[in-house]
């Protein structure tokens, strides 16, 4: 692994009532953080190929490690985005360079299958900057009851040459969705929309 | 009656903090329950039963970290423990979870020797010490800092430390934030002397 990791968080949210009613089954949101150095910080290089390498690891360890923590097997997983923080020393094209090109295969592994295209979002901040990553269903992106998104940070990340990468898998939707649109029975889940 | 509204787990490894890596990295957690209030919004002079309430609570957040941080009972070398109290709420709401909190975890790590682990000379049990905490009244997403001690003697300097815990969207206004947290080892790159863990002789929770 050439990803230099110095740090690996792993949350689950379990929410069991809303709105004073329970909600049954529970939903259930993991996200997984890696802080690793960035290895452009401080200077600008027109090739990114390290940080593509490190996604396409992460994609692996992250998604793992959100599968096991929600305690599933990797077809029970419902939906997933992923997300990245860079410190300062570095620009928000090394962001994408982690989550776009190679990252999302080895998430599909992890979660088996994955129509659908892996939601995201990216900034550059500081330490203890919060990012929200959005969720979608991982084989038809218009189930609307699975729209959402999770929270991920952490206090002590990321350091000026450090980036921070989310990734996040739940085994549920929305806690008592109900705004219709395309439901979870109806999906073909062949063309990642619907 | 206690009502659970979420139930959130978080675990770390530290690999390092820009000094030599360990061997083993350090590893901590925290489980925390959002639960409603049932004071919330007034004063409420007698408040101390809703204690015993909470003791099934702390024991299930405390076998849940430890299952969380996917080690024995005995690898555990840290602990501390917290609440977030809700705007509705008082401080001293807050201070419901020490019994529960405290004791449950304590429990779960055999501070009256049921753990079958394999105790020093002069060991009376195991997690001794008492569990330092923090509490405060906030609002959602507040972050709590959660300090951390050595479980069978508070002045072991190296595992003096803290971790920062944070419920997105939580506490609402009628809810409270119960969090306990666990760790492995000492601080990542500890290197100030005091008192050590092989130092510990005293067995009294604190050398």
């Amino acid at each position: 692994m050439i990803a230099a990791i110095r740090k690996l968080v792993v949350q689950v949210d379990e929410i069991r009532m809303e709105m004073g009613r329970t909600v049954t089954p529970p939903t259930r949101r993991a996200v997984a953080m890696a802080v690793v150095a960035n290895p452009y910080a401080g200077r600008y290089a027109d090739s990114l190929e390290q940080l593509t390498v490190i996604g396409e690891e992460l994609g692996a360890l992250l998604g793992a490690k959100c599968v096991e923590a929600l305690g599933i097997r990797p077809d029970e997983a419902q939906s997933y985005g992923k997300a990245a923080i860079v410190g300062e020393a570095g620009e928000l094209e090394h962001a994408a360079a982690i989550l776009h090109p190679k990252l999302g295969v080895p998430l599909r592994r992890a979660v088996s299958k994955g129509a659908a295209l892996v939601p995201s979002a990216k900034k550059v901040g500081g330490l203890g900057t919060a990012i929200d990553v959005p969720l979608g269903h991982k084989d038809a992106a218009y189930v609307r009851s699975h729209f959402d998104a999770i929270e991920a940070r952490i206090g002590d990340a990321p350091r000026a040459n450090e980036i921070l990468v989310a990734v996040a898998v739940t085994d549920s939707g929305r806690p008592l969705a109900r705004v219709g649109g395309l439901q979870l029975h109806e999906i073909k889940g062949e063309d990642g929309l619907r | 009656m206690i009502e659970i509204r979420r139930v959130f787990t978080q675990v770390e490894d530290i690999f390092h903090e820009f000094g030599p890596p360990p061997s083993k990295p350090l590893r901590r957690g925290a489980s925390v329950a959002v639960i409603r209030n049932p004071f919330a919004g007034r004063f409420e002079p007698n408040i101390g039963s809703m204690m015993d309430e909470l003791k099934p609570l702390g024991l299930e957040l405390a076998h849940r970290l430890i299952a969380t941080l996917g080690t024995a009972p005995q690898a555990i070398q840290g602990y501390g423990k917290g609440a977030i109290v809700g705007a509705a709420g008082e401080l001293e709401h807050g201070a419901l979870w020490h019994v529960p909190g405290g004791y449950g975890m304590r429990e779960v790590l055999g501070w009256q020797n049921d753990t079958g682990s394999d105790p020093v000379a002069g060991q009376s049990g195991n997690a001794l010490a008492i569990v330092p905490s923090t509490k405060k009244v906030g609002g959602p997403s507040s972050a709590l800092d959660v300090p951390l001690t050595h479980l069978n003697a508070s002045y072991v300097r190296s595992h003096l430390d803290a971790m920062e815990v944070r419920v997105p969207s939580a506490p609402l206004a009628d809810e409270l934030v119960f969090i306990l947290v666990m760790s492995t080892g000492p601080r990542i790159h500890a290197r100030l002397g005091g008192l050590r863990v092989e130092q510990i002789a005293l067995w009294d929770g604190q050398r």
